[in-house]
């Protein structure tokens, strides 16, 4: 299992593009939306953790396909598939090396986009923890999508239309988390919503991924 | 010993439907007519609403099928992963299309209707939102069924996103619940409360759900058994071909 980590890490890193697509999508994103509202400081600032939380949402989204497909093409998922490692486990260290190449570099990087976007600066504080905490069952969340759509010509569309749907619990906390921390209200709730979607996700998840692949794989 | 599970074989369903079918057309067409008609035409005006409260009896049955489909949807899923009969699946299908356009019809009219009362078509009020979110999980789960050719892959796939799609939609209720406090009255209807709609609503209103849901049960039959004569068809063509090579 570890090894089919490092595997996968490698494999992001030398491809070139799934590691900094995401990163770059979500740089765009943020210099798109001043455009888009104009540049009046405290409109940006109102908006700011919302879109933060959504330009997340939607770079992970665009990696997604990277989780399964590659592997079902080149028939190595097969080989996963019938390896002693469970399934299940497959599934889950695939999520979480898609979090370590995708979820991770958003973290890192949400604090400069957010001084881009004039985020209050009370909100940093809770910007990287809502983000380190909700990221990671987006790609967990994603990797069900994923799996569901592997067989599929063109999942493309179709998985985006299925996996955002399910995003938006995960969206509502994380966005409310920093807007509750900007104003300087208690932000516990929100965090203890989203840590157990995270957590249920990690742990329910891959079963239900791992279930739509055999049938994929059939 | 005759189990439930025999009205499920396809052929025994086909027969059983065959005779139910016509009674219960029927049966749906005059109680949903009745409710209606007698919502619409027998009721009085509300002191402050005016006429524009008879939407409700649109409104209400819809909204609570577009949610309860759902649910038969989900235990019709359960039913196939668990004992893989074909009907359950197919009915599961055939059932996601009514949902989807009970969800709109409680969206349309509850726009109707909300905008002489609350003088907008639409806010981001946590009931309206989480039936927004509902016909975005009906749209993907009718999407999936039709992007994957082999149907019993479909059937298998569309089960399992049913499955986490009905915890993510319960949790999507309360997470929208928790974002934005409401607009929307508070359930019109329901059994243990002290206070409900006047007994001169509240009739209509009953006839009217029952018609509602006896036109989805009829409907649900008449698409599963559509859904299985396309079925057949499609295994005789394969037939057909192969005996031709």
């Amino acid at each position: 299992m570890i090894r089919l980590f490092w595997r996968d890490l490698t494999l992001a890193f030398r491809s070139g593009g799934g590691f900094g697509l995401g990163l770059g999508f979500f740089l765009i994103l943020v210099t798109l939306v001043p455009f888009g509202v104009g540049p009046n400081s405290e409109r940006l600032m109102a908006i700011a953790p919302g879109i933060l939380w959504v330009g997340a949402l939607l770079a992970c989204l665009l990696s997604l396909d990277r989780i399964f497909a590659l592997d079902f093409e080149d028939g190595s998922l097969d080989l996963l598939a019938t390896a002693p490692i469970p399934l299940e486990g497959v599934v889950a260290v695939k999520a979480l090396a898609h979090w370590i190449t995708t979820g991770l570099p958003l973290v890192l990087a949400a604090p400069a986009l957010g001084f881009l976007l004039h985020l209050d600066s009370a909100a940093y504080r809770w910007l990287i923890i809502t983000l380190l905490i909700g990221t990671p069952a987006l790609s967990f969340i994603g990797a069900f999508g994923a799996a569901l759509t592997v067989g599929l010509k063109r999942g493309g569309l179709l998985m985006s239309l299925l996996v955002l749907p399910l995003y938006i619990p995960t969206l509502i906390f994380g966005a409310e988390v920093i807007r509750r921390g900007a104003g300087g209200f208690l932000v516990a709730t929100p965090l203890a919503m989203q840590a157990g979607i995270t957590a249920g996700s990690v742990a329910l998840l891959p079963f239900a991924a791992a279930a739509a692949i055999r049938v994929a794989l059939r | 010993m005759a189990s439930i599970w025999e009205w499920a074989n396809p052929r025994k369903f086909m027969a059983w439907t065959d005779r139910a079918l016509p009674v219960l057309s029927v049966v749906s067409a005059c109680i949903f007519v009745i409710g209606l008609v007698w919502g619409f035409f027998f009721t009085p005006d509300d002191y402050r609403q005016g006429a524009t409260v008879k939407i409700f009896y649109l409104h209400v049955p819809s909204a609570m099928m577009a949610i309860n489909i759902w649910g038969m949807m989900l235990v019709a899923s359960l039913i196939w992963i668990v004992r893989r009969h074909h009907v359950s699946a197919l009915a599961a299908k055939s059932a996601a299309a009514i949902g989807m356009t009970m969800t709109l019809i409680a969206l349309v009219t509850g726009a109707i209707w909300g905008k002489p009362m609350w003088g907008t078509y639409w806010e981001w009020d946590p009931r309206l939102t989480s039936f927004l979110i509902l016909l975005l999980f009906y749209i993907g789960y009718m999407a999936l069924w039709e992007a994957i050719e082999n149907p019993d892959t479909a059937a298998d796939l569309t089960s399992v996103l049913c499955l986490v799609g009905s915890v993510f939609a319960l949790l999507s209720r309360y997470a929208v619940n928790f974002w934005n406090q409401g607009l929307h009255q508070g359930a019109s209807l329901s059994l243990d409360a002290q206070e409900n709609v006047a007994d001169v609503y509240w009739y209509p209103a009953l006839v009217a759900i029952a018609g509602f849901i006896l036109l989805f049960v009829t409907l649900v039959l008449l698409r599963t058994r559509t859904e299985i004569r396309a079925r057949r068809l499609h295994a005789l063509d394969m037939r057909e071909r192969v005996q031709g090579q």
